[in-house]
């Protein structure tokens, strides 16, 4: 029997309270291994990084309405309360952000920011702290360290902060590092070397890490399986390879197809019609089937049906589904 | 750092001089003859003359200005016309006196101001917000003089606890440290910190909503940070823009105390200022306008050096 899966989601539901209810995220179930790189795949909206905060109860409490069950390394993350959900942040499970700028306090150096969340976890001396910021400011490979240690988020670039921010992530050696589309506000060129970095160092710290993009290419780039969300849940999930190549969901298609790679010059993109939901209420049809160019009277009429391969492998789409039964 | 303290400093002279040259124009231009209050209505023409010849009226306003100018740099103001006693010894005299009072108002006034903004902003649109909002907004718009005489109405004539009018016992106008001038300072104090309570509260309740709803809050409950760690972290960064406010709000209590210095008899800049509008005596006039101005100045260099200190943003070169 192998060891149990580090993180444990069943049906998790987010709903937003307010003058006019969100119902961010509806059913989302999966679970990962220690180790390995999930990407959770979708368009602004689609609630991935509600589900990523979810994980380390960042949602305004008084706001937010969450059910279902979250375990990570078998504890009840939603029970949590107090010190130890403290503990259970920044310790076990760590998170960078996609803008850096806006996720780095603006009047403590970098070398601070790092030694406290190491102080907080750890109980060592402010010294013993400053030197593992050192060491970790080293390990993201940030040019001339030691004096970086003393510069504020405004003095660095965008990739030098953002390799800061994994510095500071990784610092206390989490379990699991969610990765909040830490590439989106960064240049072409520099997205390549924070991504390389974060596949390397997810290897050499060997931790689980889920990734949220709504970038195709960065999700082939660094993960083991991908979950296609829309609309507050999971339409398809995959290894990366089984998404690329054999992708079910007309969604899936629609993103593969809307990819800059492999298009020649003056050819039109393959753009997805329409906009995503607003989610004022919880869907009760199948939420892609009003851009969907495959859609049938049933599809608008409940639920779409899951075909299932097995626990990881599956997509809900009726196509998929009549596929199968016809075969 | 040095540096820019330096050039700072630098900077001020130009200001410095300005607002000379501005405070001897406004008085000159300003109606009323500086004569009349020392020389009898009945007075002959030729009396008149002789004693501007002697406060040197006759000449011109820039050679006016130009030995006015000159004997300040050496720290003489000139007489007083209605007292005859040097305008640069009463005016100090009264700069101690305010400066207590405006002192020891800000702190009253800062730390409550702070900490009903505070919890205010932390408890955002819960009734504790509101209840602080409320005592704020009465700080801002209640007439100080009229809380001024209340407190007066109350705490002395009522209670007789603590004395009505001046700043020690039988007319001292000279500080000494203990508590026959302390319970003098007690009531001008609470009233005149009214006002920058008011102003710091509600300044210090928006800055701490805001930074509480920037996304690197997030990021600091995100490293596991405690309540105490993220409350640390607001107040760094509201530091630099409420010592601002408070700087600015010293600044105006310095100069802006008439009203609250007469309902109290406190022998001040603002008494002083008074008493020299209504006697037309232009040395005394001249002299308590140019050292309250010049606290501004200096107030506003200490504030800029220590919000340069206090925010990494601000830059240094």
């Amino acid at each position: 029997m192998s060891k149990p899966p580090l993180v444990e989601v069943e049906d998790l539901t987010v709903r937003f309270k307010g003058a006019r209810d969100v119902y961010a995220v509806n059913g989302v179930s999966f679970t990962l291994d220690e180790g390995e790189v999930l990407t959770i795949l979708g368009e602004s909206g689609s609630g991935k990084s509600v589900t990523l905060k979810t994980l380390l109860r960042l949602l305004p409490e008084n706001r937010t309405d969450i059910g279902g069950k979250v375990r990570v390394g078998g504890e009840d993350v939603l029970a949590m309360q107090g010190r130890k959900l403290a503990d259970h942040r920044g310790g076990t499970v760590s998170m960078i952000f996609q803008d850096p700028m806006l996720a780095l306090d603006p009047v403590y150096t970098i070398g601070e920011q790092i030694a406290e969340a190491v102080i907080r976890h750890e109980k060592v001396s402010s010294k013993a702290a400053m030197a593992r910021a050192l060491e970790m400011l080293e390990r993201v490979r940030i040019p001339s360290a030691a004096r970086r240690l003393k510069a504020y988020p405004h003095e660095m670039s965008g990739g030098m902060r953002q390799r800061a921010m994994i510095a500071l992530a990784l610092a206390c050696k989490p379990k699991l590092l969610l990765a909040d589309e830490p590439t989106t506000a960064l240049d072409a060129t520099v997205q390549i070397q924070i991504l390389l970095l974060l596949r390397e160092l997810q290897q050499e710290f060997g931790m689980s890490v889920i990734f949220v993009t709504h970038d195709i290419g960065v999700a082939v780039e660094v993960s083991d399986r991908i979950a296609v969300m829309y609309a507050g849940a999971f339409v398809e999930t995959g290894t990366t390879r089984e998404i690329i190549r054999e992708a079910k969901h007309p969604y899936t298609h629609g993103l593969l197809a809307a990819n800059l790679v492999g298009a020649k010059p003056g050819q039109r993109l393959d753009a997805i019609p329409g906009a995503p939901p607003a989610l004022e209420t919880r869907p009760t049809s199948c939420a892609f089937a009003p851009r969907c160019k495959h859609a049938m009277d049933i599809c608008r009429a409940k639920l779409p049906p899951i075909r299932r391969w097995h626990d990881r492998r599956w997509v809900s789409c009726v196509l998929a589904a009549e596929e199968h039964a016809s075969a | 750092m040095l540096i820019y303290t330096a050039r700072r400093i630098l900077y001020t002279l130009p200001i410095m001089l300005g607002v000379a040259l501005v405070c001897f124009a406004l008085v000159h231009i300003s109606p009323g003859d500086p004569l009349v209050s020392v020389l009898p209505p009945d007075a002959s023409e030729e009396l008149r003359l002789r004693m501007m010849q002697i406060y040197g009226f006759d000449r011109s306003y820039v050679e006016q200005f130009l030995i006015w100018l000159g004997r300040a740099l050496q720290g003489d103001l000139g007489n007083s016309i209605a007292t005859g006693r040097p305008v640069a010894a009463e005016v100090w005299g009264a700069v101690g006196n305010t400066l207590m009072l405006a002192v020891v108002a800000t702190i009253i006034g800062f730390t409550l101001g702070c900490l009903f903004g505070f919890v205010a902003g932390y408890f955002r649109d819960t009734w504790i917000d509101k209840l602080a909002s409320f005592i704020s907004v009465i700080g801002v718009s209640v007439p100080h003089y009229w809380l001024g005489m209340v407190l007066v109405i109350i705490f002395s004539v009522q209670l007789n606890w603590l004395p009505a009018t001046g700043a020690g016992p039988g007319g001292s106008s000279a500080w000494v440290w203990d508590w026959e001038h302390v319970r003098h300072l007690i009531l001008p104090a609470v009233t005149m910190s009214v006002i920058p309570m008011g102003i710091v509260a509600r300044t210090v309740r928006a800055l701490v909503a805001d930074i509480l709803s920037q996304e690197f809050v997030s990021g600091l409950r995100a490293k596991g940070l405690l309540d105490r760690g993220v409350l640390a972290h607001v107040i760094k960064n509201a530091a630099p823009t409420a010592l601002a406010v408070m700087g600015l709000q010293l600044g105006y209590l310095l100069g802006g105390s008439i009203l609250i210095e007469t309902v109290f008899s406190w022998p001040g800049t603002g008494f002083l200022l008074g008493q020299a509008i209504f006697q037309r005596d232009l040395p005394l006039l001249q002299g308590t306008i140019l050292v309250l101005a010049l606290f501004f100045v200096v107030l506003n260099l200490l504030v800029d050096v220590v919000q340069t200190a206090l925010d990494p943003r601000v830059q240094r070169s």
